[in-house]
């Protein structure tokens, strides 16, 4: 598949005309610079980072760190509350993928059999949430009738099946060799020793893009426990950093007051200290996983 | 932005194809001489294990989709903390005759439409121009590394989005040093609500353009070569060829990723707004996804909240069963 993505434009020796090469050159310009302008914010945070406060105030902080300065990071990696809301999101992370992938896998196996009875009903029921959903207030109403308000059940229960990884793995099972499974029924296997034995074991790259999609989906989800726990101890680091911008842009002044006498010098600092820590593991695993993502998009539009 | 529209396609293309296939049981009754008027007993006895896959995840569905859908009954209902979830009393349209008189409603009405607007036209095109000039690019490596930077954004967090929004914003961040180089003076983005547009519509550019190129290269790949040989034939220049063969070869895609934009028109980047606005941005920053926040959550005011968000979801339902509705009609693409 990738390779006919990345097919030449060159077609058959024609040779171009003087205004297609200046267009490819200002083309091809164009996109060094919109990369750039991509990078940019993630530079800007590295430098700030990186940067005493006196520097980043003063607004001369842009791609190269000025007055360079580390102790920040002491501060932040010495907060317990950091530690703690990271685990939680390491936590939520990990039981909501798990959650998710059996509900997903077993949802999306059974309605890949094309003769199951009620199988159109089946995916109509899944396919109208996309379209529409009960809103904010009957979800929370729900979620504290249930009781889960402060509990890991809030944030990985009511996320487990997102309907287009569904339907990704869905077609995916539909691909499926026919014969595979029909001559695993003659050798006497069932449909659980079917999906467990044959299907999944030949499905882990599937499963790979499946995991990832959903693992980074909650490791970047914040509002499920912004909106559902009281405690600091309890929050993931999204929520943790989202209260530090929170508290740093209400008023200037007094940002991230919580975390040192010395409020000012640390407000901006601080916050690109931890949004730099708080990003690293996806941009450090981006360039490994980044193809999966693509192809688990590609599984899913170029159905036959 | 949706990247799930052409298999939301294909899976309605499929659904339609077996409708049209019912009528004709012979077709299936080759193996195990199943008809399609298998009664749900026979079914069940045969299948019962697939069924048994399918309880848990239905159950999910109807617990935490299909009750809360239920339960916007409360926008028509008096909900009393601790009562029942599905209100107490009826109170008619009560709390929809309280929105429609009330002028925050319809700030963010308005917001709504114009951020949703501005979203529509110009970020909805804008992937559908840099997939175009990626596909221009010869160099594979450059490409592949220009695309791998441009999808990085979608990997993040929004609150890393925001984080990043709110220091490149700063009164004394980046953008204002550019403002300041060039003789300017610096400006409190974030404190004045005429730049809210502007930064949101930017920041949506930055982390969903790149991402959104994806399905149009796709598309891009399925278009027969044969027909650009037979424009260059025909005497057509490179922008004749993209007039005249890419952009009618992608056009299925556009059409369904428009139709799926609109959709999502009213739930304009609700997690988004949240992290960035303030009370000073009110004024072109809350949308009704945030009104409703404020009502609902901070004021406990649950079935005022509940009208409005029932109102805005309908709306959303409606905006997409018409949207299809004419692609259909006009173009004869549409999502089932």
């Amino acid at each position: 598949m990738s390779e006919r993505i990345f097919r030449p434009a060159k077609q058959g020796g024609i040779t171009d005309t003087r205004g297609y090469t200046v267009f490819r050159i200002v083309n091809g310009v164009l996109i060094v610079a919109l990369c750039f302008l991509t990078l940019y914010p993630f530079l800007n945070v590295v430098a700030q980072a990186f940067s005493s406060e006196a520097y980043i105030n003063s607004g001369q902080v842009n791609l190269i760190p000025k007055g360079f300065n580390v102790t920040t990071f002491g501060y932040v990696m010495g907060d317990p509350m950091f530690w703690r809301n990271y685990g939680n999101t390491v936590l939520y992370t990990v039981v909501a993928t798990a959650i998710a992938m059996v509900f997903t896998t077993t949802f999306a196996y059974a309605l890949s059999k094309k003769h199951l009875k009620g199988r159109a009903f089946f995916i109509g029921i899944a396919v109208f949430t996309m379209f529409f959903n009960g809103g904010l207030i009957p979800n929370y109403i729900l979620i504290n009738e249930l009781g889960f308000k402060n509990t890991l059940w809030a944030i990985v229960i009511p996320n487990a099946i997102s309907v287009f990884n569904l339907l990704v793995m869905k077609s995916f099972f539909e691909g499926f060799p026919e014969d595979l499974e029909e001559a695993a029924a003659i050798d006497g296997l069932t449909t659980y020793g079917i999906l467990w034995k044959i299907v999944l074991p030949l499905s882990k790259a599937v499963i790979a893009t499946m995991v990832l999609f959903y693992a980074v989906s909650f490791w970047n989800s914040w509002f499920a426990a912004f909106l559902y726990m009281d405690k600091a101890e309890l929050y993931p680091v999204t929520v943790y950093l989202r209260n530090l911008l929170a508290a740093a842009s209400s008023t200037e002044s007094l940002g991230a007051g919580a975390m040192s006498g010395d409020a000012t010098q640390v407000a901006a600092n601080v916050k690109a200290v931890t949004m730099l820590l708080t990003v690293l593991p996806i941009v450090c695993l981006y360039p490994f996983i980044q193809k999966y993502f693509v192809s688990g998009v590609m599984l899913g539009s170029v159905k036959q | 932005m949706s990247v799930n529209s052409n298999l939301v396609v294909a899976e309605a293309v499929e659904l339609r194809a077996e409708v049209d296939e019912a009528p004709s049981p012979p077709q299936r009754r080759s193996r195990r001489s199943r008809s399609s008027r298998t009664t749900w007993r026979k079914a069940l006895k045969k299948d019962w294990r697939l069924y048994s896959l399918l309880v848990l995840p239905v159950v999910f569905l109807v617990i935490f989709r299909y009750i809360p859908m239920a339960g916007n009954i409360i926008a028509f209902r008096r909900f009393r903390p601790g009562g029942s979830m599905f209100g107490d009393e009826w109170v008619g349209l009560r709390y929809v005759e309280l929105f429609i008189h009330d002028p925050t409603f319809w700030r963010a009405f308005f917001n709504t439409l114009i951020l949703g607007g501005l979203t529509l036209v110009i970020v909805f095109p804008l992937p559908i121009v840099l997939a175009l000039m990626f596909n221009e690019l010869r160099s594979h490596s450059f490409k592949r590394v220009a695309q791998s930077i441009s999808y990085l954004p979608h990997f993040m967090s929004v609150v890393i989005v925001a984080g990043m929004v709110l220091q490149l914003t700063a009164v004394r961040g980046s953008i204002n040093q550019a403002i300041e180089f060039f003789g300017g003076d610096a400006i409190p983005f974030m404190q004045l609500a005429q730049w809210f547009p502007t930064i949101y519509v930017s920041s949506e550019i930055w982390q969903t353009v790149g991402w959104g190129t994806i399905l149009y290269l796709a598309a891009l790949t399925t278009i027969d070569p044969q027909l650009y040989e037979a424009a260059r034939i025909d005497g057509a220049s490179r922008w004749r060829q993209i007039w005249h063969v890419t952009l009618p070869g992608i056009r299925p895609t556009m059409i369904v990723l428009l139709i799926l934009n609109i959709g999502t028109f009213m739930a304009v980047g609700f997690e988004k707004i949240l992290l960035l606005y303030n009370p000073l941005l009110y004024p072109t920053a809350d949308v009704i996804s945030t009104y409703l926040y404020r009502v609902g959550i901070i004021s406990s005011n649950f079935s005022y909240a509940t009208a409005i968000g029932l109102f805005e979801s309908l709306i959303g339902l409606v905006l997409i069963l018409t949207a299809n509705a004419i692609s259909r009609r006009t173009v004869g693409t549409s999502l089932w």
